[in-house]
């Protein structure tokens, strides 16, 4: 039966061409345009750790004049002696103070590249979840030593240290020696949650070439790349001591805290934190105190901003109107077919033989449509990648990429959408009267 | 004329014309307000920064460690880059319009004001600034060789003399009496204004939409003796690559113990501040040929669909005297009937999605220009796609009214 009934819709939707090509182009770019914005939307809206992302937090203790507002949307940085305060007291189950910054570095040709580095603690490893290609992670004792150690990305390795094992190595960085502890494997977040003071640039990029101790980068005086925030008051930050002494928010800070109740004593203990210190007057305004986890933490930033939100809004637009499309033309199809179905009833077919059949065409015309859908899925996405600039073998541009799973949701969603819109059109068709449509033969 | 018959063969078609109706309204909506929104962005990108963008470029500069003459390397960078040939003059500086990282500062009116009377981006210049950035200077006079001084790093930023953009000028001083005048930096740095430049957009301006983020400037006559600085080259017209090809080199030549990370036009800061704007504003602008597309097509299959249905009452109209040239308007005139109702509910819908968007996305509210423009659009396209099946219905001989009985 199935066989024959393939036969006939074959057959059926041969002898319409247009109509057949019409139906299969509406459902098909439908599809295609609508799986294109929903992987782009998916690929800067994710959860970037999804294991952890309830346990990390950044707090902020806002200190700044309530008149004047916040200092700037993405702006929960610390000042040097908070975050120093923070990780002394140790309240969290892990806790790292970051910066971010550039130190020059010979490639084997000879020439001074920048790299991108961070500079942080040792628990900022076992914090992220940081995967390992060889060596490890430098520990506690190593910050407190202020030891010249550094972590590599798996990139940086291999272009200074191709075919050879780095750990143990020796790696200058502005003029500077430090020695290779480990080597991370390319590590993608989408976003770069952790820090996202340049999310055009950089929260959708790949993660830093090195990460050196904190402490280390302090005692070296390197200074920042991350933005410092300043009242006028605190405008001695331009030295280096007035970096460290002033009010400027310039250290980013994470803390990961398991339980509810851990949560809770870390909010009890900063808000005293944050007394205190006005008591002891070191802010000039009442402090306010906020906690995000990492969720929290990206819509605070508006990180899937509302530009790929209205791309998919109107993507699923255009989904309905092809969606509609398709049903004005399955009614075009099935009422074409009503003599012939008038025959098929006269001849002792029931009604649920006729919808039978026109399930199966609907079937075919959404394998089609599928089809379709799945090369301008491909097309679509290959578009999405060169307009922002993701090359494909970028660490992230397989999230622009159509695996199998996509292409499994595209069919399953073609064929839905088609039978769907074609159950209507063939209720109406199987309901005429079989006297009536021989008659006008 | 027909419109009554055309009512009632429609009512036997009920769902067929509310299908295409429903479609041209959905169809409507979204393209108004794709169009709304691309323009919106449009405008956003190609807001004038202020400097003579078509005929300069960039080149950012670091030293490798922290080089004690580096006012000697910056004075013997920009002799170099001046030499080159075409080039009208350059400027050693931390920033310039669109460059995305820049310095700010607050402005106030008296030397101990709590709340600065306006936020500003800073740009650190010498007496070349001006024909470097090639701006007009509307009023005053640009900064003289004696009063530029070296800004190091840690320095407190202070000057003299000031040259501000226009935008600040009136926000400052509301009666435009702004030259000449006293204001204060930061934390109550006294300083004049000694001229006005007509605009020059902040390092910032790509991610605001604010005039006052955008539009106040101000340049200060500090020399930017500092390691990570950005040389701005202004050529001649059309020297811009000649110009260019040889910057790396010449400037290695000088030492090669530094990191020349980029020598681009000034074109390419522009792109890459509004690389999303632009991504966004293509990928509508397909979304919407797609939707005209589909729509179109749609039209056309039930169009088709309907003259084969009624092949014998056309037939019938011909013999009964019915010329050609009524069979192709009876098809438009019905189909201009249901997209208009379609038009009708698609401006509603439209101007409803609007309201949304221009929450989501900031934008300015749509103007009825787009609307109208929306629906002309929309109703071409339908009269365009039925055009077709009507000449094949008006193709249909007079004999058919008879030869399929």
């Amino acid at each position: 039966m199935v066989g024959y009934y393939s036969e006939l819709a074959v057959r059926s939707l041969r002898r319409n061409v247009v109509l057949t090509t019409l139906m299969v182009v509406a459902v098909g770019v439908g599809i295609g345009v609508c799986m294109t914005a929903l992987t782009t939307l998916r690929a800067m809206s994710g959860n970037p750790i999804p294991d952890k992302s309830a346990q990390l937090f950044v707090p902020h203790i806002n200190a700044w004049d309530p008149a004047r507002g916040k200092p700037g949307t993405s702006d929960s940085q610390f000042s040097y002696r908070d975050a120093m305060a923070l990780m002394k007291a140790h309240r969290g189950v892990r806790q790292a103070a970051m910066y971010q910054v550039i130190l020059n570095v010979k490639t084997l040709s000879g020439r001074l590249e920048q790299a991108h580095g961070r500079a942080t603690f040792a628990d900022f490893f076992p914090m992220f979840g940081v995967p390992f290609r060889s060596g490890a992670p430098w520990g506690a004792k190593q910050d407190d030593d202020r030891d010249n150690v550094v972590v590599l990305s798996s990139k940086l390795a291999d272009r200074l240290f191709p075919h050879i094992e780095p750990v143990g190595r020796i790696v200058t960085l502005t003029g500077r020696d430090y020695r290779v502890v480990g080597v991370i494997r390319p590590w993608i977040l989408t976003p770069r949650f952790y820090d996202l003071s340049d999310a055009d640039q950089f929260a959708f990029g790949e993660t830093e070439d090195f990460f050196l101790p904190f402490p280390t980068a302090i005692t070296r005086q390197i200074i920042p790349r991350n933005y410092t925030s300043c009242m006028e008051e605190d405008r001695q930050w331009v030295e280096w001591e007035g970096r460290l002494t002033s009010g400027c928010y310039w250290v980013q800070f994470w803390v990961q805290l398991p339980t509810a109740a851990q949560v809770r004593d870390f909010n009890t203990f900063l808000q005293g934190y944050a007394i205190e210190q006005q008591r002891l007057g070191f802010y000039h305004y009442p402090p306010r105190v906020r906690m995000l986890d990492v969720m929290d933490w990206l819509a605070f930033n508006h990180v899937s901003d509302g530009s790929v939100r209205v791309n998919m809004m109107i993507a699923t637009g255009l989904l309905v109107v092809c969606l509609v499309n398709a049903v004005g033309l399955m009614l075009a199809k099935f009422a074409s077919k009503a003599a012939e179905l008038g025959v098929r009833r006269a001849l002792g077919a029931s009604r649920v033989d006729l919808l039978v059949q026109c399930f199966f065409e609907t079937v075919i015309v959404g394998l089609l449509s599928a089809a379709l859908g799945l090369a301008l899925t491909s097309a679509g996405l290959w578009g999405v990648r060169s307009l922002r600039g993701v090359a494909q073998d970028s660490a992230f541009g397989h999230l622009y990429r159509l695996d199998a799973q996509m292409a499994l949701i595209v069919l399953a969603l073609a064929v839905a959408a088609t039978v769907l819109t074609g159950v209507y059109p063939a209720l109406r068709a199987v309901r005429m009267q079989p006297a009536w449509q021989l008659k006008i033969q | 004329m027909q419109i009554l018959p055309i009512l009632y063969s429609l009512g036997r078609n009920k769902i067929g014309a509310a299908l295409i109706g429903l479609q041209i309204a959905l169809t409507l909506a979204i393209v108004c307000n794709c169009l709304s929104i691309i323009q919106d962005y449009s405008g956003q990108m190609h807001r004038p920064s202020g400097i003579d963008e078509a005929n300069i470029f960039t080149v950012r500069n670091s030293w490798a460690g922290q080089p004690e003459d580096m006012k000697a390397r910056i004075t013997a960078d920009l002799g170099t880059l001046r030499s080159l040939p075409g080039v009208v003059d350059v400027e050693a500086t931390n920033a310039f319009p669109l460059s995305g990282f820049g310095w700010g500062t607050g402005i106030s009116m008296k030397p101990n004001q709590n709340f600065p009377t306006a936020m500003t981006s800073e740009y650190f210049v010498d007496e070349h600034g001006l024909a470097a950035y090639g701006m007009q200077l509307i009023a005053g006079r640009w900064f003289t060789a004696a009063e530029v001084a070296d800004l190091h790093p840690g320095d407190g930023v202070s000057a003299a003399s000031i040259v501000v953009t226009q935008r600040l000028a009136r926000a400052l001083f509301p009666a435009g009496d702004a030259l000449g005048r006293m204001i204060y930096l930061g934390i109550g740095e006294p300083t004049r204004i000694i001229g006005i430049v007509e605009r020059a957009q902040a390092p910032w301006a790509g991610i605001s939409r604010s005039e006052a983020a955008v539009e106040n400037s101000i340049f200060l006559p500090l020399r930017f003796v500092q390691n990570g600085l950005y040389y701005v080259v202004r050529t001649r017209p059309g020297a811009l690559a000649a110009a260019m090809r040889p910057v790396r080199d010449r400037l290695n030549a000088l030492t090669r113990r530094r990191i020349i990370s980029s020598v681009v036009p000034f074109e390419q800061a522009r792109q890459h501040t509004y690389q999303a704007e632009h991504s966004l504003s293509v990928m509508l602008g397909i979304l919407c040929g797609l939707l005209l597309m589909v729509t179109g097509c749609g039209i056309v299959g039930l169009a088709l669909f309907w003259v084969a249905q009624r092949r014998r009452q056309i037939g019938m109209r011909r013999a009964l005297g019915a010329r050609r040239l009524d069979i192709l308007q009876y098809f438009h005139i019905e189909n201009l009937l249901i997209a208009g109702t379609g038009a009708v509910v698609g401006i509603a819908v439209g101007l409803a999605g609007n309201t949304w968007l221009a929450a989501t996305l900031a934008l300015t509210r749509m103007s009825a220009g787009y609307i109208c423009a929306g629906a002309i659009i929309v109703l071409a396209l339908s009269q365009a796609a039925v055009l077709w099946p009507a000449l094949r219905a008006a193709a249909i001989p007079p004999a058919a009214a008879i030869r399929d009985l």
